[in-house]
């Protein structure tokens, strides 16, 4: 079981909060198919967060096909986001290592090398291509 | 789910529900005002108010002292009656027994009786209302760890408070009231506080207005907003369309000010400004900008508010929050 914690500064809205969390959780293992979510109940009580906010975030990960709701039973994790390619010990990783150690040597600091990635990263995001729509704002 | 054309067992699951007008707001005003007369002369607390709180929703009903927040509260539950306009509870006016049976006000001095055990309390007040729910307060004041045996006035006021919410949601409301529940409450009881209510929120599919100067605290618990300012109603509307309407901008104080600008400040040779945006999010100009939260347009809202006073001139400064504490 997980714990959410829900970031009252962040202008992220908090149903986002939620789903990024668990999302994170599947990614790291934390979380494996079959286990169990907190319901929205123990989400409400411990984070005081709008009941409809935590609904709203279980109905998108339901959407997502992360996650399913059975009747009285609670919500159970249908798939893991697990990758194996994204350990540590791979070749991308590898491969990353190398372009990190070139963009290094080009004089960029990790800002720039950060700021770099994530502009790459966007613009592939951005390029049409066949893949589970994106959370809507 | 779809209304099912027969009866089903399963259909009694909320009674309070089922005497509503379905559709009806769970709060409405309608040209609702109110004057108060005293010695100084007659004065409007509230005045041209019109809005109508959606069922299921929890507002936040936001103002600066003296903004009318208390007035309508009391409006509401028929403590005092308007001077012109009415107001509704699920669709029934004000001081009906269907709008008394609906609502549950949680007062902000929270009337209890020091020496009367929390059992003795709960029972007392059991025997004034037909449909008591006794164990739902129970649980409410259990959940709290709270003996039963207690005696009130030994209570701490995060403890009293949850007693005064057992003893609100007892009576089993569609609507629940809730004048400044947080005031003196430290951090981690308000979050308890808050997680409770919310809890209570999703069991009974309860409607909640709650006043509150507290506004970290009603970012992610409050859905709708209404804010009062004077007397009027500035700002009402749901909390997310309201963040999303909005945008925070940041650029040089020499730069053109962009249109629908809420309120604006600078200091030194930067402006800082809410400004409305109608849903775009874009502001033409060189500025940097940032989405808001919930508080931020509040603030900025109730400063706009503070400036326009302070220009009308000859009007009391307002006592400072937290003066009281």
């Amino acid at each position: 079981m997980i714990e959410f914690r829900i970031d009252r500064g962040s202008g992220v809205a908090a149903y986002l909060q939620i789903v990024q969390q668990t999302e994170q959780a599947l990614r790291m293992g934390v979380l494996r198919v079959g286990d169990r979510l907190p319901t929205a109940r123990e989400v409400v009580e411990a984070t005081a967060i709008n009941p409809n906010t935590v609904l709203k975030a279980y109905r998108e990960l339901e959407r997502a096909g992360l996650v399913e709701a059975r009747r009285g039973l609670g919500t159970f994790v249908r798939r893991s986001l697990a990758r194996p390619e994204s350990e540590t010990d791979t070749a991308l990783r590898a491969e990353l290592g190398d372009w990190l150690a070139r963009a290094r040597d080009a004089g960029l600091e990790r800002e720039d090398i950060s700021a770099l990635f994530t502009s790459a990263l966007d613009a592939l995001e951005a390029a049409p291509r066949a893949h589970p729509p994106q959370k809507d704002t | 789910m779809s209304e099912s054309p027969s009866p089903t067992p399963q259909a009694a699951a909320t009674p309070q529900a089922a005497a509503a007008t379905p559709q009806a707001p769970a709060l409405r005003a309608r040209g609702l005002g109110f004057r108060f007369r005293s010695r100084a002369g007659a004065r409007w607390a509230l005045r041209d108010c019109e809005f109508a709180l959606p069922a299921g929703r929890i507002t936040a009903l936001v103002g600066p002292n003296g903004a009318g927040k208390t007035t309508l509260f009391h409006l509401a539950t028929d403590l005092l009656r308007p001077t012109e306009g009415a107001v509704e509870v699920f669709g029934h006016t004000a001081g009906t027994p269907e709008a008394r049976g609906g609502v549950a006000f949680l007062a902000q001095d929270k009337p209890l009786y020091p020496r009367y055990t929390v059992e003795e309390t709960l029972r007392l007040v059991s025997r004034l209302n037909k449909r008591w729910d006794h164990k739902g307060a129970e649980d409410i004041v259990r959940a709290g760890d709270i003996p039963l045996s207690a005696r009130v006035g030994t209570l701490s006021g995060g403890e009293r408070t949850r007693v005064a919410l057992a003893l609100a949601m007892g009576r089993r409301p569609g609507l629940l009231l809730l004048d400044e529940p947080l005031a003196d409450l430290d951090p981690l009881v308000r979050e308890e506080f808050m997680g409770t209510l919310m809890a209570e929120v999703l069991d009974r599919e309860l409607s909640v207005v709650l006043s509150s100067h507290v506004l970290p605290d009603i970012e992610h618990s409050c859905d709708y907003v209404l804010l009062l300012k004077d007397g009027h109603i500035h700002l009402a509307g749901d909390a997310d369309e309201l963040r999303a309407t909005h945008t925070l901008i940041k650029g040089r104080a020499d730069h053109p000010v962009p249109d629908h600008v809420v309120h604006a400040r600078t200091s030194g040779r930067q402006l800082t400004a809410l400004v409305r945006t109608g849903g775009s999010g874009t502001v033409p100009g060189d500025w940097a900008t940032e989405s808001p939260t919930l508080e931020d347009v509040l603030l900025g809202h109730l400063r706009a508010h503070a400036t326009a006073d302070a220009s009308a001139a000859g009007t009391a400064p307002s006592t400072a929050e937290g003066a009281a504490a």
